[in-house]
């Protein structure tokens, strides 16, 4: 624990640093400005440092299979057994497992904060080990609080707005996607840019992977590295920019379904996703 | 070269260092420093690299390598591989260094092909170390098909630990199998060089195919684990699994019952006692599937000697007659032969030892003249009594004409080759001695002037894998 909070203060002393060579590269190149705000005041944290227990005033789940798989014809039922999702360790751990339930192949699981934790602007971040293989579909993203359907104070998806912080397919595993999808740029037509790690694979050890989230733009980070930047702007020339109201997060474990194809025979199972913290931090 | 001289004398010295240090029982100081070869990664990008040398294989064409400065992924030159049509040669050589390069921060041998076609290259590595047979570290990566633009692909490396002083930095060989294989083509390969990737991941290593078998064998035997299955696969970052043919040095092999059976770094198990021993492994701290287990029930059994005068007798194999020279005891024909193994000496006897048997040949070097014979012998052991025996024991001359016999049940009822010994007769772990009349002109095609070949072959596909022989000879009565 105590060494967890040192290593929490470097890491935000090495985060400065970082802000403050990207301030002055940009103050030098106008023109490939990317700005920079630095989020300090932590507001939310699950470090997952309590053994068997996925804390409910965080979390919630989502059980089942959704329709039409989620919406994107997933394979997974999930569920929130203890084979599907445990911690141990200090770690958060979603297991996706093959085997015949309610009529699916595979389950895993799926906790968002819904109703419980929910912030417009920020940064969110997840520092996590991914799966690999085939099939596996891993994601660490939100969801605008206002999704529903239509009616009374809700919108629909996409109006009530999604902001991908990290999406991957296992069976690219060098590779991590960040995207956000709104009315005009949703789907297939999402704001996407995709992030390599290089001499690197994000199965074989941790990674954070964050935003940085203000009025103006999103900033995607892959560890240390400011990837891309999604302005007001860039979204008001596809639709309306929708990310001024607050935001619950959700992280998954997919298996199969449209964005990566069903698991094939070299796609080994169990597989694990691996979170070791989930942090919101606002100005 | 001078360097590299200069190393030798380094580490020399440091033996005779740890020599007196040891003796005297004092332990090395931190701030010894272990001297540790050049960590050169390349092999050819342009040109040689520092002490790199070309060995072309024995039988192959000599020629088929060239530095070619037309063709090039990148820089002035490449490496030209000119591969002969069917029938001709094949292309082949290995590239070792002159002094030992410390490999141990890579994880990848890369590099950039082409083909003057599409072509599936047969075998492509490293770890062929060309100062002896051992080959402790020996990499193959079996057909790699390349395509008529240039590409990069990569050979990882099982465990780059192991490779603090690698000579062996490449080799290949590639010739058309058939007719129907590629050949009297040229590949390019370009940029060959040593890497930290860094983006291998998820190890999957194997011994014996991933498969858990049971083997029976005899006290004094022994056998290498290179034979049974030893792969190493690792996830590229193209999220495509890669597998390569990995020797025994990089597992760190284990016996649940060194009673039983031990195990040497190398890869050598020997049957030293009665009972059973499950031989498994780790690669790199990684658990390999697969195991082999070895019920040894006790000494090997031992043939009788045959007592057919030697002046009536022309022997193929046997330690109690002069045998004729011979090309092999196994030709590995592909691609259809299985058959591994051959000659071996078990217990103080030179027996033929055949496992994964499906049919394996006998070549001699001359064709032998059996006019004046009447029979051939051949003693035959199986470890289990297999169902469904069916051996079919072609005789083949040089012009081509055959005589074959059926040795346990003729299921095929075939004219040609009549049944010659019953299935009854065998029994688990004993020899059996099989003698096959030759027979007369009238019946049989064969030219018994000019005998080449003998064939033994698992017709019925029985669970008949290992099958020992021995004490064949033409002989008469």
């Amino acid at each position: 624990m105590k060494k967890k909070k040192e290593m929490l203060k470097n890491s935000v002393l090495v985060h400065m640093l970082v802000a403050g060579f990207f301030l002055i590269i940009s103050s030098c190149t106008p023109d490939e400005a990317q700005k920079i705000t630095v989020f300090q005041e932590l507001v939310m944290a699950d470090e997952f440092d309590t053994d068997n227990e996925i804390n409910a005033d965080i979390w919630t789940f989502d059980i089942g299979t959704g329709s039409n798989g989620w919406g994107n014809n997933e394979e997974q039922f999930y569920t929130n057994r203890t084979e599907n999702i445990s911690v141990q360790n200090g770690i958060l751990i979603i297991k996706a497992l093959k085997e015949d339930y309610n009529g699916s192949d595979y389950t895993s699981s799926k906790i968002l904060t819904k109703g419980l934790k929910e912030q417009a602007y920020g940064r969110f971040e997840a520092r996590i080990q991914l799966p690999t293989g085939q099939g596996m579909w891993p994601a660490f993203w939100l969801l605008g609080a206002n999704c529903g359907d239509g009616t009374a104070d809700t919108e629909v998806w996409p109006n009530c707005g999604e902001i991908d912080i990290m999406e991957y397919r296992g069976q690219d595993p060098t590779v991590v996607h960040g995207s956000v999808h709104g009315p005009g740029y949703a789907a297939g037509n999402a704001i996407t840019k995709s992030y390599v790690l290089e001499n690197d694979r994000f199965d074989t050890g941790f990674h954070v992977f964050g935003i940085e989230w203000s009025p103006e733009y999103i900033n995607y980070y892959v560890d240390d590295v400011l990837y891309n930047q999604i302005t007001r702007d860039q979204v008001l020339k596809k639709g309306a920019w929708v990310f001024d109201q607050p935001f619950y997060i959700i992280i998954n474990l997919a298996v199969g379904g449209d964005f990566i194809g069903a698991p094939n025979a070299e796609t080994i199972f169990p597989q694990t996703m691996l979170i070791d913290y989930v942090r919101v931090y606002k100005n | 070269m001078k360097i590299i001289k200069n190393n030798y004398i380094k580490v020399i010295f440091l033996l005779m260092l740890l020599g007196s240090v040891t003796s005297c029982d004092r332990e090395l100081s931190e701030n010894v420093e272990f001297t540790t070869f050049p960590t050169t990664g390349e092999v050819f990008e342009d040109a040689f690299s520092n002490g790199l040398q070309y060995f072309p294989f024995l039988g192959s064409q000599i020629d088929a390598f060239t530095v070619d400065t037309s063709e090039k992924y990148a820089g002035t030159a490449s490496m030209r591989f000119d591969v002969p049509a069917f029938g001709i040669n094949y292309a082949g050589a290995n590239f070792p260094t002159t002094g030992p390069r410390d490999l141990r921060g890579y994880d990848a041998l890369t590099f950039w092909a082409k083909g003057s076609q599409a072509a599936t290259i047969n075998e492509l590595g490293f770890g062929l170390d060309g100062i002896t047979d051992e080959n402790k570290f020996r990499v193959v990566k079996s057909n790699t098909p390349i395509t008529t633009k240039w590409e990069k692909y990569t050979i990882a490396i099982p465990d780059p630990s192991k490779l603090d002083a690698a000579t062996g930095v490449f080799w290949y060989a590639e010739g058309a199998q058939d007719i129907s294989d590629e050949g009297g083509y040229t590949f390019w390969i370009d940029d060959l060089k040593y890497e930290k990737l860094g983006t291998l991941g998820q190890p999957q290593p194997r011994i014996v195919n991933g498969e858990d078998r049971k083997q029976e064998n005899f006290i004094g035997n022994s056998l290498n684990m290179s034979d049974y299955g030893l792969t190493q696969t690792f996830n590229l970052a193209s999220g495509k699994n890669q597998t390569v043919t990995a020797a025994p040095m990089y597992f760190d092999f284990e016996s649940s019952n060194i009673e039983v059976a031990r195990v040497s770094e190398t890869g050598i198990v020997r049957v030293v006692g009665i009972g059973t021993a499950t031989i498994t492994a780790m690669l790199a701290g990684v658990k390999a599937a697969g195991s082999l287990t070895i019920v040894s029930s006790g000494y090997f059994p031992i043939s009788a000697a045959p007592s057919e005068d030697e002046n009536n007798v022309i022997s193929i194999f046997s330690d109690t007659y002069k045998n004729v020279p011979i090309d092999f005891h196994n030709g590995f024909w592909q691609p259809y032969q299985t058959t591994l193994g051959g000659e071996t000496l078990i217990g103080g006897q030179n027996v033929l030892s055949y496992t994964d048997f499906n049919f394996v040949g006998t070549q001699l070097t001359n064709g032998i003249d059996i006019t004046e014979m009447t029979h051939y012998s051949i003693d035959i052991l199986m470890l289990k009594k297999p169902t469904d025996l069916d051996l079919l024991l072609t005789f083949k001359a040089v012009d081509g004409s055959l005589q074959q016999n059926r040795i346990g049940q003729s299921y095929q009822l075939d004219s040609t080759a009549p049944l010659v010994h019953s299935d009854t007769d065998f029994e688990a772990g004993v020899w059996e001695t099989i003698k096959i009349p030759i027979r007369p002109t009238t019946e049989t095609a064969l030219d018994k002037t000019a005998i080449n070949i003998i064939i033994i072959e698992n017709i019925k596909s029985s669970n008949l894998k290992i099958l020992y022989t021995d004490n064949m000879y033409f002989y008469k009565e």
